[in-house]
């Protein structure tokens, strides 16, 4: 497709492929998860060549994932720091989610909501790897009550972020012009004037 | 091991019932703990029925050997020096699956079928759907099943399901000479237990008892002790076991909540779409960036 020159660039290659690297890594892992924590999505363990396969490939997955959003949060922590703008963006949400964001604060590169997504995925990450590592039964032995609490955690943080991915996903296809950042990398001068205002001025000059 | 001919109560990781029509009687194996001599023949037993061999350990200075359950020993005698009233005691205890009625195992297993309880309250674990993940160790409440580093499959004793199916009794009780195991209905087993204890407790041992722990729902294997107040002194045999709380929350009330949150996220994005309509950059912007275009070409 022919990009307009004057588009704006949102992200640069390699915070592309990293994304998606996360990505990929997160939609199996949530697969093959869910397959273990309920049995109405046991079936989902055949996309990985089988229940057994499933359970191995699990962890390893998710070790790629660790690593691979470890770095995304190192290059992106300072974007997402919150500030007053954010909080009153976040109270003023629902007037967001009904449709009206005229009166929604000027953003930055990213908006509360954005940061505060940005936030609980890295602790909840965090609590994942390390819950994963409690249970991965193939290579460690921990105390009884850290693998029960382990699996625990592992479950609900999961659950937790899955639902956040949902909403992270969704928010993309609703805010028309959005996905294309994580496509190819521009936006148009207009989506960024309308959704990260302050971002617009900061990269255009105006 | 699949057995088409016992009844099954419950199936791990499986929502609608399993073939039950039948009304076994529930059977228990009661291990009298007073009369057992600690010969092993039933570890023997067991290994011989089975078909399985633990390796040849080492003396490590008392006499359990194996020291511990493996893939390979389904039970083991655990032997404790203790003093009590005064006297120098040596416990022996047969360790091995309790066959809860609750089984903490069976509630964690994800895998459907790798984990059965039987209608007559045997629970067996049948391998080839077993997926290796372990979650029958982190739900059982007395450190029972061993992953094998074979075959990465759960195993543990059987209460050779596959002998009671045909009207035998378990190999190790088959084999007692003490007749220390007995088999047999579980009500049965309560009757010969209460006359065993009445026995001991006119012997001096005051606290002797069944311990049948209602924590689990009871057990299909059941000990009488001399010293049921304190089963702890039986090389930590649980007080009180019952499923980790953690474990209950885990695969009891988080599952059906997290898959509904999870459900209700899902359609409400999606009727949110059809309600809302997109968030599209409104005409207006669209225009102003024209304009200033515009401007700039004009300025040229």
């Amino acid at each position: 497709m022919i990009r307009d020159p004057k588009d704006l660039k949102r992200y640069t290659a390699s915070e592309r492929a990293n994304h998606w690297v996360v990505g990929i890594c997160f939609i199996l892992l949530a697969l093959s998860g869910l397959a273990f924590f309920h049995p109405a999505f046991f079936p989902l363990t055949q996309l990985f060549g089988g229940p057994v396969w499933a359970r191995i490939l699990h962890p390893f997955i998710g070790i790629l994932m660790a690593v691979s959003f470890l770095s995304i949060f190192l290059r992106f922590r300072k974007l997402n720091i919150m500030n007053s703008a954010d909080i009153e963006w976040l109270k003023r949400a629902k007037e967001m989610v009904n449709g009206d964001d005229h009166n929604m604060p000027e953003q930055g590169k990213y908006n509360g909501g954005q940061k505060a997504l940005f936030w609980v995925l890295a602790v909840g990450m965090l609590l994942m790897t390390v819950s994963g590592v409690l249970i991965w039964r193939a290579y460690f032995h921990f105390d009884i009550t850290a693998v029960r609490l382990g699996a625990v955690v592992h479950a609900g943080v999961a659950a937790v972020m899955i639902a956040l991915i949902f909403v992270h996903v969704y928010a993309a296809i609703w805010v028309k012009g959005t996905i294309r950042a994580m496509w190819y990398g521009t936006v148009t001068r207009a989506w960024a004037k309308q959704h990260h205002r302050a971002w617009y001025r900061q990269v255009t000059g105006k | 091991m699949a057995l088409q001919s016992l009844d099954i109560l419950r199936r791990s990781a499986t929502t609608t019932p399993s073939t039950q029509v039948r009304e076994p009687i529930e059977v228990a194996k009661l291990i009298d703990v007073t009369t057992c001599i600690g010969c092993k023949a039933c570890q023997v037993a067991c290994s011989e029925w089975n078909d399985i061999r633990a390796d040849v350990g080492e003396c490590v200075g008392v006499y359990d050997n194996p020291t511990d359950l493996s893939a390979e020993a389904w039970t083991v005698m655990r032997f404790t020096e203790t003093e009590e009233n005064g006297k120098l005691e040596w416990l022996i205890r047969k360790d091995g699956c309790m066959h809860c009625a609750d089984p903490g195992c069976l509630k964690a297993c994800p895998s459907p079928g790798a984990i059965i309880q039987y209608k007559n309250g045997i629970v067996d674990f049948h391998q080839e759907n077993c997926i290796g993940c372990g979650y029958c160790v982190t739900g059982c409440p007395f450190n029972v099943p061993r992953i094998s580093k074979l075959d990465s499959k759960a195993y543990k004793c059987s209460l050779c399901s596959d002998r009671v199916a045909v009207g035998q009794e378990p190999a190790c009780v088959k084999t007692c000479p003490t007749g220390a195991i007995q088999f047999g209905s579980k009500e049965d087993m309560k009757e010969v237990a209460a006359t065993r204890i009445t026995d001991l407790k006119q012997r001096g041992f005051a606290n002797a008892g069944l311990y049948d722990p209602q924590g689990v729902g009871g057990t299909h294997v059941m000990y009488v002790l001399h010293h049921a107040d304190k089963p702890q002194l039986y090389s930590k045999l649980p007080k009180d076991p019952s499923v980790s709380p953690l474990v209950s929350l885990w695969k009891g009330f988080a599952k059906p909540l997290a898959t509904l949150a999870l459900a209700g996220v899902a359609l409400g994005s999606l009727f949110h779409y059809v309600t809302m309509g997109p968030n599209e950059v409104s005409k207006e912007t669209e225009d102003e960036i024209d304009r200033e275009d515009n401007e700039k070409e004009g300025a040229k």
